[in-house]
């Protein structure tokens, strides 16, 4: 939709071009302006889906947790907020919170919030954090109208701008109430990549400093700032390379680079990482390599001898890398530089997470990107992003150089992992809006050329003395008038679609909160499964206030924050071993698992389970992962003992292990005993489509303390040890 | 036992017979004491005849210490003319204090409406009711048994008066009934429990009984309720009940069972309950219903001329000893609601009380929100409450708003009587805001038509 009213201007623009001047200046900004106010709107109220379907709430895992310590901040005051030491989680170890996140998202929604409380808007902070998202989103089109007249035109960065705002690979991680990090990263990436190339265009101190605070947001607000810090030295040094180097890039990039090093260092979770750790060393031997390359300069220049200089060049550049080459073993041997992390590892090689850690493999959203998935999020942008790479290299310049990169990168790692959809959109979208641009520029002035050629028709006599290519075009014009409007119509029509395409999306597939589940009942009426927040309301009101709870990961975040209770693991996966041992606890039998429950004073087990349902994302079919994560620290735990024949059945042919494990006792504990679909035996299980193999469990340690209406969530509690006699 | 108190009784009979000061006698007492619900109501018919030689104005009504604490509101009435052309006369109660009460026996005073000549007989009806005088025995149960309580009482009516001949009634909810103390004569018939007559008796005698029987009605018990009404000028009156709710009766043990509760729903969970029922106001609209957590999907709303019902659950079924918070909200139309009175002031006449029906409400606190500039708020109730004022900030409040804070301990459903909040208000108070709003807006545009015409450079292009 957008991208439909971002090229009609062009046309508008051109066709009043004739008329008043300083008029067609006014109507022109007039247009641009109320096009830029459509898509800031398009852009927040695209992302309401959500709102308008369930109700103004929190989605998923993460933002659950953003949303707790948001409201700490704003209840106890942002002090009190970075020092805080939070004993909900991780029992019996903790978690010092202040030291331990990206703040920005957090203090941006709180200082929103104090802000509108300061004008009289007595608003709750859900709704600020729940419209953070769709709020930055806005803010990113107008980041990308700016980038795109940077890099281009005006033009383009309208259609930029109207791309991004209904990019469904950007709306995936901005509808209203996922209330992550990315939301309000994606803006800060995107602001700080415009600043820098503004100050590479400009040479200008004040740019760069402004890139450089942009930096320091991003570093504050997400842990994906190092593929900044890693692909503005690599663009540096391309430019470097391809004899690009100035003055303007070195201003730029050292006050950049030393700056937003400085103020990351303020951000306690990065700490010293930029001079210690083996991701940032690439940025420190661009910012070297700057000075050796204005050293020689500074030298030929004094020199003035070409011979004497080549000579001095070889001996500088070799001992320039032989120190560097030290600097950077010595640092590693001893440990000052810390090496490349999994995660690092796991982004360049895409299998080294499956081979080596489980826990990050196990997230669906690490998984490498399916085809189909670039199709669903991208559209025709897929399409139209290697015509925007074509008039990019036909247009080469320090800017468009930066968005290649930027999209080809970005692209590479968008294909290791899904989540990484979202790092690629606003290049796609950049690039792509430079081919809607410049085509249908192309186009319109071709269009624009035959109109005037009627009104020089009556002097057709006396045109000879116009250019030869006027004369060229006249002869071929029906052809290229009709192919002209045929074109500009497909194109239209391909924007269309891929407003439709968006909007289908957004609405259909990332508008589901995850934490209400809807479905279609059998007269087409809307069914709604609330059970995960009766679960949660039901720890937090009839248990007591220091109930220890253990679950999978994945519920920690949402048992604090909704449930209020402690938990012994949560979504922020630091402490593997942590992770493993409750992994190891819920695929052992019952008395062993009391065991490791009893040193970890669990006092309720909260199993997910879709059995009744036919809900697929529950415990036993993440069970696998827990068996992988479990036995990866503990050996006594062997994946094979859960399998068949490699096969993972909970039906009479599982293997005996798998029917008498903890996992499989909670989840199917007296389901024996239920009907759950007409014409099926007992214990049929929906998820799976099968009749459980264990129809007879018998509980010892542990009690059915809570099942929610629907099953989806079953809670046990853990019974205090028998009197010895 | 009942020796000891025979003497006790009488010793204090003869010490305090005249300390009334008034010369009563209670020719014939009949009380009906119905504990089907968790809260008791008890109908007493007292014919009175003054024995005494002065005109007597008032009459003492007496109760126990355990049942003081517990009494959430006494009524009396009087009853002129027979059979079917009774009438009813409603009396003024309030309590008092006696001086030499014996063992902390608390009074209520009843005024008649003319006062008794010598050798008079009035007949008084009496209504009061009792909250939380129910304790469950054994008091924890697991999820199959159903729930048995105590009912502690006296067989005979506590009274500073003689009376002549009395007879007590317990209305038990179902024929289920363990045991109950019995006085001769006593005996019981399907769900009735029959005490008396009893002949004579002498002043502040007292036969305590107990009554163990079955009891499933919902023990729904609102520990803290805050009702917010927000009255807007623009045409609505916005009320937020905020509820902390629980089962108040025998605390649930164990296990709970979900195959249970859903497939044996009869013999599981049968004193527990899922579905509550609030009457709220004709032509409410914008209801909601949620909590710290969001919005709960389980209600149904049905508007009437009348009432409006709305029927909801919360998100779990509520065993004894579980607990539930949830926030009601509705708006209704300001007209029917805000009137203005004869001297020019205003006032909101809205019910007091809990929208949800039997229930008892431990703390009920009612903030009536006047509009930003309103002055000398006042209040009119048929019963004494606590009142306080406090100011709120609400959307675009410079000044904040008053709020007249009404807070009343042990409120039943009978409370839900009409009251009145007066004040004075200024109709142009009501422009503020759109005009701050309109200003807001001006000055920005103000502002941008300023900085596109500023130049702000210093070096000239």
């Amino acid at each position: 939709m957008g991208a439909k009213k971002a090229s009609p201007d062009l046309l508008n623009s051109s066709f009043s071009f004739k008329s008043l001047k300083l008029k067609t200046k006014q109507q022109e900004l007039l247009l641009r302006v109320s096009i830029l106010g459509l898509v800031y709107v398009l852009a927040f109220i695209a992302r309401l889906f959500s709102v308008l379907r369930y109700e103004s709430m929190i989605h998923e895992f993460d933002p659950y947790f953003n949303y707790r310590t948001t409201l700490y901040l704003t209840e106890k005051g942002f002090y009190e907020f970075w020092n805080w030491f939070d004993s909900e989680s991780w029992y019996p170890l903790g978690r010092i919170i202040g030291g331990t996140l990206y703040p920005g998202l957090m203090v941006t929604a709180a200082l929103i919030y104090w802000t509108l409380r300061f004008l009289r808007f007595f608003v709750h902070i859900r709704e600020v954090c729940v419209l953070t998202a769709p709020f930055f989103a806005s803010n990113t089109t107008i980041v990308a109208y700016f980038f795109g007249k940077e890099i281009w035109d005006t033009g383009a960065g309208l259609v930029a701008a109207a791309l991004i705002a209904i990019c469904p690979g950007y709306i995936s991680r901005s509808v209203a109430g996922s209330y992550d990090n990315e939301a309000v990263a994606i803006f800060a990436l995107l602001l700080t990549f415009y600043l820098f190339v503004k100050a590479v265009k400009t040479g200008s101190l004040s740019w760069a400093l402004g890139s450089a605070f942009g930096y320091f947001y991003m570093v504050s607000a997400w842990g994906g700032y190092v593929f900044i810090i890693n692909l503005v030295p690599l663009y540096v040094l391309v430019l470097l390379i391809t004899g690009r180097y100035s003055m303007r890039l070195y201003v730029a990039y050292n006050c950049m680079y030393i700056l937003g090093m400085l103020l990351a260092m303020q951000i306690r979770f990065v700490g010293f990482q930029h001079v210690q750790s083996g991701e940032h060393m690439g940025a420190m031997g661009v910012f070297l390599l700057m000075q050796v390359f204005y050293f020689l300069d500074w030298v030929k220049y004094q020199l003035n001898d070409t011979k004497l200089f080549q000579t001095f060049l070889r001996i500088t550049v070799t001992s320039a890398i032989l120190v560097g080459g030290i600097a950077l073993g010595v640092g590693t041997a001893s440990g000052y530089i810390s090496p490349w992390t999994g995660r690092f590892y796991s982004l360049l090689d895409p299998t080294y997470a499956k081979d080596h850690i489980p826990i990050i493999a196990s997230v669906s959203e690490h998984q490498p990107t399916a085809w189909s998935s670039f199709m669903f999020d991208y559209h025709i942008l897929l399409f139209l992003f290697p015509a925007g790479l074509y008039f990019c290299f036909k247009r080469l310049s320090d800017a468009t150089i930066f968005i290649v990169m930027y999209g080809l990168t970005s692209l590479y790692f968008a294909g290791v992992m899904v989540r990484l959809i979202l790092v690629a959109t606003p290049a796609v979208c950049l690039i792509s809006a430079i081919a809607v641009s410049a085509t249908v520029k192309n186009l319109t002035s071709l269009l624009r050329t035959k109109q005037k050629v009627p009104q020089t028709g009556s002097t057709k006599g006396v045109g000879s003395s116009k250019s030869s290519s006027k004369v060229t075009l006249d002869q071929s014009q029906p052809f290229q008038k009709n192919g002209a409007i045929a074109l500009l119509v497909g194109v239209f029509y391909l924007l269309s679609r891929y407003a439709i395409h968006c909007t289908w999306v957004t609405s259909e597939a990332y508008s589901s909160p995850s934490i209400v589940l809807a479905a279609r009942g059998a007269h087409g009426n809307r069914i709604i499964f609330d059970d995960y927040r009766e679960a949660y309301y039901w720890l937090r009101q009839n248990t007591p206030t220091d109930a220890k709870v253990m679950s999978w990961w994945d519920y920690g975040y949402q048992i604090t924050a909704m449930g209020n209770r402690t938990v012994i693991v949560d979504n922020n996966t630091w402490n593997n071993t942590h992770i493993a041992t409750v992994g190891r606890a819920m695929s052992s039998y019952e008395d062993e698992a009391y065991d490791i429950m009893r040193s970890l004073d669990v006092n309720y087990v909260l199993v997910v389970f879709g059995g009744v349902t036919g809900y697929s994302s529950d415990d036993i079919n993440k069970f696998l992962w827990m068996v992988r994560i479990g036995g990866g620290v503990y050996p006594v735990i062997k994946e094979p003992d859960y399998l068949v024949n490699g096969e993972f059945r909970v039906d009479k042919g599982a293997s005996p292990k798998m029917l008498n494990c903890l996992m499989y006792k909670l989840c199917y504990y007296r389901f024996g005993e239920l009907v759950t679909e007409y014409g099926k035996p007992t214990g049929y299980d929906r998820a799976r489509g099968v009749e459980i193999g264990n129809k007879d469990i018998k509980l010892e340690h542990l009690e059915e303390a809570y099942t929610t209406s629907n099953w989806i969530v079953r809670i046990y509690r853990v019974k205090p040890p028998t009197n010895r006699l | 036992m009942a020796a000891r108190i025979w003497i006790f009784s009488v010793a204090v009979a003869l010490f305090l017979s005249f300390s009334s000061g008034h010369d009563l006698q209670i020719v014939n007492a009949e009380r009906r004491i119905d504990l089907s619900s968790h809260i008791v109501n008890a109908f007493l018919t007292l014919k009175v005849e003054n024995i005494g030689k002065d005109p007597a104005a008032d009459m003492l009504l007496a109760f126990p210490p355990t049942q003081i604490k517990h009494l959430s509101m006494v009524q009396a009435m009087a009853i002129t003319g027979k059979k079917k052309k009774k009438t009813y006369l409603p009396l003024d109660v309030k309590p008092t204090e006696q001086p030499d009460a014996p063992n902390d026996t608390g009074y209520f005073l009843v005024s008649f409406a003319t006062p008794l000549t010598p050798g008079e007989t009035v007949t008084l009806e009496v209504l009061y009711i009792l909250t939380h005088s129910l304790e469950p025995f054994p008091s924890e149960i697991a999820q199959s048994e159903s729930q048995l309580v105590y009912y502690r009482d006296s067989a005979v009516i506590l009274s500073p008066y003689h009376i002549k001949q009395q007879t007590t009634f317990f209305k038990t909810p179902s024929a289920r009934v363990e045991s109950f103390t019995s006085v001769d004569p006593a005996n019981r018939a399907g769900k009735e429990i029959k005490y008396g007559p009893y002949e004579d008796r002498a002043p502040y005698s007292y036969a305590p009984v107990i009554v163990h029987f079955e009891n499933n009605s919902p023990f729904v018990v609102v520990e803290e309720l805050v009702r917010e009404i927000e009255i807007s000028h623009w045409g609505s009156l916005q009320i937020t009940e905020h509820y902390r709710l629980t089962h108040g009766g025998a605390r649930h043990k164990g296990v709970f069972s979900r195959v249970d509760y859903q497939s044996r729903r009869s013999i599981s969970g049968s004193s527990s309950f899922n579905a509550l029922l609030a009457v709220l106001p004709p032509k409410v609209n914008s209801v909601y219903y949620r909590d710290n957590i969001g919005n709960i999907s389980t209600s149904h709303l049905r508007t009437g001329f009348k009432k409006s019902e709305l029927e909801f659950e919360p998100r779990y079924p509520l065993f004894g000893g579980w607990r539930a918070t949830f926030i009601i909200g509705y708006r209704v139309p300001l007209e029917d609601y805000l009137f203005e009175a004869p001297d020019g002031r205003r006032y909101l006449n809205f019910t007091f009380g809990c929208p949800l029906v039997e229930t008892i409400v431990n703390k009920l606190t009612i903030k009536v929100v006047l509009p930003e500039g309103s002055k000398d708020p006042s209040t009119v109730l048929p019963f004494t409450v606590n009142q306080d004022l406090q100011v709120k900030y609400s959307y675009l409040d410079i000044v904040g708003r008053t709020v007249v804070v009404l807070q009343k301990d042990n409120v039943v459903p009978t409370h839900n009587v009409p009251f009145q909040v007066y004040y004075t208000f200024k109709p142009i108070y009501m422009l503020a805001e759109p005009f701050m709003l309109v200003s807001a807006f001006f000055f920005v545009f103000v502002a941008s038509l300023a900085y596109v015409h500023i130049d702000l450079n210093i070096v000239k292009k």
